[in-house]
């Protein structure tokens, strides 16, 4: 065991990896969260239909686990394809990125429905009584509500979804914890690659944090000052 | 004077139960109409089905001539033209009190936001809250709050005023700033329809008042009338209740 060593050998291996999580967290994130207002929107409409399809998203990506997902997205689907099309094929970052942006969306519009549902509903009916739509009142009264009421939940679901990319190295997404399996099967430095890496995850969701508490006080208009 | 609103056999079922069983009323223009009674009497159903907040179950209600009862009419655009205050202010708590009295104003395209701002001053002015144009709503005390939703309600210059218990959720000594503003309104003219249990100020500035109970109109008549002179039992029991002598 021997942190220097370690670090020195294990660092330009881990930091490529690094860069792919941090990479597939980004965008997974956003596209999570596109996905994930989408879905809430289309939940809360008017016709049956389209709340159906909403409900039945989250109910299959809440009640698998997301390594059984990114299976299906990675060899599942490729194989249904490839009977039509033999020259298909999807890389590991692709169906990482694929898996974990719907996985983040379907738990993202839980998160919104929920801040949406906690805004006072005496405002909706203020705004409605003053002839307001009910777009408009989404959009300019219900929203910015229910964004400041859903940060410190969604904040968390980001968190999850950056941890969550390490499970995307069992189907070879070459992330920080793929290269770590890399390096320690290499130099069977276990506790100290491992450490490293605890480490990376640290401060990446540190980093994280900071931001949110920022965004977090530009929307609490409950304390601006005069 | 014309009719501004007229209601024909509003009927209000909420699941099994008849919270309104058969109303007719007519408010003329510029007249102010306090509705008193016991609670659970029906008066704010009544007073929600008049820009349907409330859907009626049965019955015709007709506001300045637009059917509101019927699930034709361009909702949006018939609430215009008619403002309505709340037991619970219910200010939008994420603007400030100008962004709260423009909001409609500029979204609605009546205004430009520089002419709404000038009018939220002046708003504010009548009501006494120039000074508070720039605070949250949870910096203002209720009865500031409640000012500013009256003057977010005129911001749509509506013909009507609907008010639901406006004083109902003030600390005693914040009633009086609300009532003054409202009586101010109704001396201007403005066809109003007060939900109240202010009988002080349903003898003053009514010019009509309405008991409700159990869902009907049991007794309108001259405020001096139903306060001095009622005709039904259950009335008096209800003034020998809220107005102990």
């Amino acid at each position: 065991m021997n942190l220097t060593r370690t670090f020195t050998e294990a660092t330009p291996l881990l930091l490529q990896g690094l860069r792919i999580t941090v990479l597939i967290s980004v965008l997974a994130i956003l596209f999570g969260t596109l996905i994930g207002f989408f879905s809430c929107l289309i939940g809360l409409s008017k016709l049956r239909g389209l709340r159906e399809i909403s409900a039945v998203y989250i109910w299959i990506i809440r009640g698998t686990p997301m390594i059984v997902q990114a299976f299906i997205v990675y060899f599942g689907f490729p194989q249904l394809i490839q009977m039509f099309n033999p020259a298909f094929r999807i890389s590991a970052f692709t169906a990482g990125l694929v898996t974990l942006s719907l996985n983040a969306g379907a738990y993202i519009s839980e998160i919104f429905r929920g801040g949406i549902s906690a805004v006072d509903k005496g405002q909706i009916e203020a705004a409605r009584s003053l002839g307001l739509s009910r777009s408009i009142t989404m959009v300019r009264v219900t929203l910015p509500q229910a964004i400041k009421i859903a940060i410190p939940s969604m904040v968390n679901q980001f968190i999850i979804t950056i941890k969550d990319t390490s499970i995307l190295s069992v189907i070879g997404l070459a992330d920080i914890v793929n290269k770590a399996k890399v390096y320690v099967g290499a130099s069977y430095q276990f506790f100290t690659t491992y450490i490293l890496v605890a480490v990376y995850y640290l401060v990446i969701i540190s980093v994280l944090m900071l931001v949110s508490q920022r965004v977090e006080k530009r929307f609490n208009y409950e304390r601006k000052k005069l | 004077m014309k009719e501004k609103i007229l209601i024909k056999g509003l009927y209000k079922r909420f699941g099994k139960s008849d919270v309104l069983k058969g109303i007719d009323l007519a408010v003329k223009e510029g007249e102010v109409v306090c509705v008193i009674g016991p609670s659970g009497s029906g008066k704010s159903t009544m007073l929600r089905c008049m820009n349907r907040l409330e859907t009626a179950s049965g019955g015709v209600i007709i506001v300045d001539g637009i059917v509101m009862s019927d699930k034709r009419v361009n909702i949006n655009k018939a609430r215009e033209n008619i403002g309505m205050v709340f037991q619970s202010f219910n200010l939008f708590s994420h603007l400030t009190v100008r962004r709260n009295i423009t909001l409609a104003p500029v979204e609605l395209k009546k205004k430009k936001r520089e002419e709404a701002d000038r009018d939220a001053l002046a708003l504010l002015k009548r009501v006494g809250l120039e000074d508070k144009i720039d605070a949250y709503p949870h910096e203002l005390s209720g009865g500031q709050k409640q000012r500013v939703a009256i003057a977010r309600a005129l911001a749509m210059a509506p013909d009507i005023m609907l008010f639901d218990e406006p004083t109902s959720a003030l600390d005693p000594e914040m009633i009086g700033e609300v009532l003054q503003v409202m009586k101010q309104l109704a001396t201007d003219g403005m066809t109003m329809v007060v939900v109240t249990h202010e009988m002080g100020f349903a003898r003053e500035v009514a010019d009509r008042v309405i008991f409700m109970s159990d869902g009907v109109i049991l007794e309108e008549g001259l405020p001096e009338n139903i306060f001095s002179d009622p005709k039904e039992n259950r009335t008096r029991e209800f003034l020998k209740r809220v107005m102990p002598a």
